[in-house]
């Protein structure tokens, strides 16, 4: 179907896709609320939430409509309109950034092949990486607009912690990228399905990537910019109604976006061992698949969940400690070692 | 000093080894213990529909009693008021007229006892200054309502039903 030269069926597919994919990270990350708040009620011996609909299942939904229809408000010196803009940017990024993450293998419906990624570029982790940054600034300026010294403490905090922890963040996907040769996450996807997981090979890599996800999304325990109980809620403190409610949910949907990415580059993404010798149609394969990466994702959030009831807060000097002396000269040794195996296998 | 309790321990204040800095060990043991704790019993009481037991001696919202014959115990002698701490109970006496035994037990009669149930502290001193019998402390408990006047409670609240009324 093409008409003034422009392929209909695929603009259609895409946009199809990225609604799919828009509609699944904010159920996901809505979800999370509820799943967040089960999670640290087992672990401390509660129920959780069970009043709103069957075991609280409509409890997101509560909390997103009294947040709907909370009153606005914007503080007299605040700046409009960064004070507007921090949210949004928040938001966004954390929306842009599922794109490249391969959800699946290819689904062929009527004859047509539809890639169940969104944009397949060859510089996807770049990609990635280019957008996270730009994360940062939206609690910048939120922090900054606010004209309230704890949310600019708070944003100070996010800045450096960010920083920090993307330099070994970073190194660490060096490692990884010399072992697979490409930065696309479809091809790294393609090469663990048919050898071992990412995992196997960069153990080290993967745990430095780990701890540097839970940094960059400022989950506990490097939850120093929201610290509830030292800074009031850090650079969300002023914000009331659905900007606070795009904070949160920004956060949430950041959670889900490195599951995803830490499933996609170290544990196969829609990857699963015996795939290929299932004897299935490949679209069901793909289907298949697609629950596999789904799986690795609910368990890596309710990995984030885990560590956030059991490990405190780390203080400000440890956490740059931790990243500046321990992060980057192991995420550096490891790229060394990997670099000297990759060369001497190649000799 | 003398130990009081045998679970006194020495603080090791020796210096850390290169596992303990690492820290990594320690985080997954209290990773272990927290994921314990999720298939542990659950403390919590979901309330409407489950209660927790109480013991035989619980201290609830107050009833008025009264005798074999259905006839109100309450005499408005007062000294419920004058032994409550928090001042809750207010009453206004009356005097039996003829005609009305069947009613009130003794000659003199509460025609108004009010409890304030946000006042109340549930102490009980009440129920032991009661010469008369006529004031109780009952199980039920978490009384509710939209407004501060509803937690005045009256005689309609207090008195239990009448038993001669009920066996007809």
């Amino acid at each position: 179907m093409t008409f003034l030269s422009i392929d209909w069926f695929f603009i259609l597919e895409k946009i199809l896709l990225i609604s799919a994919v828009l509609v699944l990270s904010l159920v996901v990350a809505m979800y999370s609320t509820w799943g967040e708040r089960k999670v640290a009620a087992w672990i401390q011996d509660r129920l959780g939430p069970n009043r709103a609909g069957p075991i609280g299942l409509l409890q997101p939904l509560a909390d997103g409509g009294k947040l709907f229809f909370k009153e606005e408000i914007i503080p007299t010196n605040a700046n409009r309109f960064l004070f507007i803009l921090g949210p949004s940017i928040a938001m966004l990024v954390a929306c842009m950034t599922s794109a490249v993450i391969p959800w699946g293998d290819t689904l062929t419906i009527a004859g047509h092949t539809v890639s169940l990624q969104v944009a397949d570029v060859n510089i996807g982790i770049l990609f990635i990486f280019g957008v996270l940054s730009v994360g940062v600034y939206g609690i910048m300026i939120g922090g900054w607009a606010s004209n309230n010294k704890y949310s600019l403490l708070a944003s100070v905090r996010a800045a450096s912690q960010i920083i920090s922890y993307e330099l070994p963040m970073g190194l660490a996907l060096i490692a990884l990228l010399m072992l697979t040769g490409t930065l696309s996450l479809k091809e790294i996807v393609e090469q663990q399905r048919h050898g071992l997981w990412n995992v196997v090979y960069q153990p080290l890599g993967f745990f430095i990537f780990l701890v540097c996800a839970f940094a960059e999304c400022n989950r506990a325990p490097f939850d120093l910019p929201e610290a509830e109980n030292e800074l009031n809620g850090g650079y969300h403190l002023e914000y009331s109604s659905m900007k606070l409610g795009f904070y949160l949910f920004a956060e949430y949907i950041n959670m889900f976006v490195s599951s995803a990415l830490m499933a996609t580059m170290y544990f196969g993404g829609y990857a699963f061992p015996g795939m290929d010798s299932l004897g299935v149609s490949p679209n069901t394969l793909t289907i298949l698949g697609f629950v596999a990466l789904f799986v690795k994702i609910l368990l890596f959030i309710f990995f984030f969940m885990w560590v956030r009831w059991t490990v405190p807060r780390f203080r400000y000097d440890q956490l740059m400690r931790l990243g500046w002396r321990v992060m980057i000269p192991l995420a550096l040794a490891n790229m060394l070692i990997t670099g000297a195996i990759v060369l001497a296998r190649q000799h | 000093m003398q130990p009081l309790t045998n679970r006194a321990k020495a603080v090791d204040r020796s210096p850390m080894t290169f596992l303990e800095k690492m820290y990594v060990p320690a985080i997954a043991k209290g990773m272990g213990i927290t994921f314990k704790h999720i298939f542990k019993r659950k403390a919590t009481v979901s309330f409407p529909e489950q209660r927790r037991q109480f013991s035989p001696v619980f201290r609830g919202l107050h009833i008025l009693n009264r005798d074999e014959e259905g006839r109100e115990r309450c005499t408005a002698c007062g000294l419920c008021a004058v032994a409550c701490p928090a001042e809750a109970i207010t009453m206004e006496a009356a005097e039996r007229k003829p005609g009305e035994e069947n009613l009130y037990r003794e000659e003199k009669y509460a025609a108004r006892y009010e409890i304030n149930m946000l006042r109340c502290i549930f102490c009980g001193f009440c129920e032991e200054a009661c010469p008369k019998d006529a004031i109780y402390l009952s199980e039920t408990f978490a009384p509710s309502n939209y407004q501060r006047k509803g937690f005045i409670y009256g005689k309609p609240d207090l008195l239990i039903p009448n038993p001669k009324q009920q066996d007809k």
